[in-house]
């Protein structure tokens, strides 16, 4: 047990996709315009992690090690078909708010990196786990990345409206900043929250030693 | 007329990189010089320009008439797969002197979201064959402009003075911020 829980906390601190292993930032930026489009997106992406590892796992003795590659990315592709129909029939309005980002999770290289540097060599219980682990830590990151746009960027909290619910006096103080859930706000607000991690880091590191 | 104004509309308005926000791995990773930058670039070229025209072959000619649509993601990441294996062996044998040039990039570029990017929205808007190729194309041309200025203004800054938190990564991406602000501007280019 003590493992197992070692194993998602790896993905979801020590490892992080985003702001550690810097994989996958396409979608990180692009759907990150509400905190309710970065945790579907993630949630997305970890359905296909957990399902991949899972697979190509317990296949890891059968594929030769030439065509490993095509092999996988084929795999992960069937995954991301499934929860791509699977989006459109069942959830259509986050299906039309992620759009293309759907069919690209098969280029994402979290699951291909998963795929190569951990499933292909391990156990099929302890791929799972590390899916689930990186799937929870890019959730994670795209839900702050979202919530942090969605506040700032249009005075919204999950789609709740903050902004509107103040009195006229102090709406009439303060606006949103409305370039954050536009494309250059993507940027900016990763680029600042790379930084505050990189501080955080540098001074833990700082205190270890 | 209207081919130009979507080719306008590919490589400023609808920037692959700073507004689409596809291919930003190589946008990162490999804007540190200018040159590298411009190969990359000009790889990128040359695949999503060859993919646009082999996935809407795939998709008009394979995937309608089968009626196996829903199959469109394994088709064209398997037609850019084997794209760009093909690519870098007809480059090897043909000439040594380009693939020297372009050689270290080609396989980064089946995991490039761009090219598989381009192919989808391709299929998504119903264009014509001569619409996805000036789409491809004007995409990739915007690519290598986004990703050949962003490594001019790395260039520039390696030298300066920049806080320790903000070295590599952020400000890089505070740099692409303030260019994808730029090109906001051209959002009324076109109506």
């Amino acid at each position: 047990m003590d493992s197992s829980l070692k194993k998602i906390k790896n993905g979801i601190i020590d490892e992080n996709p985003i702001f550690v292993q810097v994989l996958g930032m396409c979608p990180t930026l692009a759907v990150t315009t509400s905190a309710k489009n970065g945790i579907g997106m993630g949630l997305a992406t970890l359905a296909v992690l957990i399902a991949s590892n899972f697979a190509i796992s317990l296949m890891r003795n059968i594929i030769p090690s030439k065509v490993r590659i095509p092999a996988y990315i084929v795999i992960i592709a069937s995954f991301v078909t499934m929860v791509d129909l699977l989006l459109q029939a069942y959830m259509v309005s986050l299906y039309d708010a992620l759009g293309l980002f759907i069919p690209l999770i098969v280029v994402n290289c979290i699951v291909l990196g998963r795929a190569e540097a951990f499933a292909s060599k391990n156990t099929v219980k302890n791929s799972v786990l590390d899916g689930l682990g990186m799937g929870l830590g890019f959730t994670a990151a795209l839900g702050v990345i979202g919530l942090i746009r969605e506040f700032f960027g249009a005075g919204e909290l999950f789609g709740f409206k903050l902004y509107e619910a103040l009195p006229d006096a102090v709406q009439g103080q303060i606006q949103p900043i409305s370039i954050l859930v536009l494309a250059p706000g993507a940027f900016i607000v990763m680029g600042i929250l790379f930084a505050v991690f990189n501080h955080i880091n540098s001074k833990n590191k700082a205190k270890a030693e | 007329m209207e081919l130009l104004l979507l080719f306008i509309g590919a490589v400023l308005i609808n920037n692959v990189i700073l507004s689409r926000f596809l291919g930003i791995c190589p946008f990162l990773g490999v804007s540190r010089r200018v040159e590298t930058a411009f190969g990359m670039g000009m790889a990128v070229t040359f695949v999503m320009t060859l993919a646009s025209l082999m996935s809407y072959i795939v998709y008009e000619y394979v995937l309608v008439p089968l009626d196996i649509t829903y199959l469109y993601t394994i088709a064209f990441i398997l037609v850019i797969a084997s794209l760009v294996q093909l690519v870098e062996m007809v480059i090897q044998k043909s000439s040594p002197s380009l693939y020297q040039a372009l050689g270290v990039y080609l396989p980064l570029i089946t995991t490039n979201c761009a090219v598989l990017g381009i192919a989808v929205i391709n299929m998504q808007k119903e264009f014509t064959l001569m619409q996805s190729l000036i789409n491809g194309f004007g995409s990739a041309v915007g690519f290598t402009l986004a990703i050949v200025i962003l490594a001019g203004i790395n260039e520039k800054t390696n030298y300066n003075n920049v806080p320790k938190a903000f070295k590599g990564y952020p400000a890089t991406l505070l740099a692409a911020g303030l260019m994808a602000i730029a090109f906001l501007g051209f959002a009324g280019l076109i109506k």
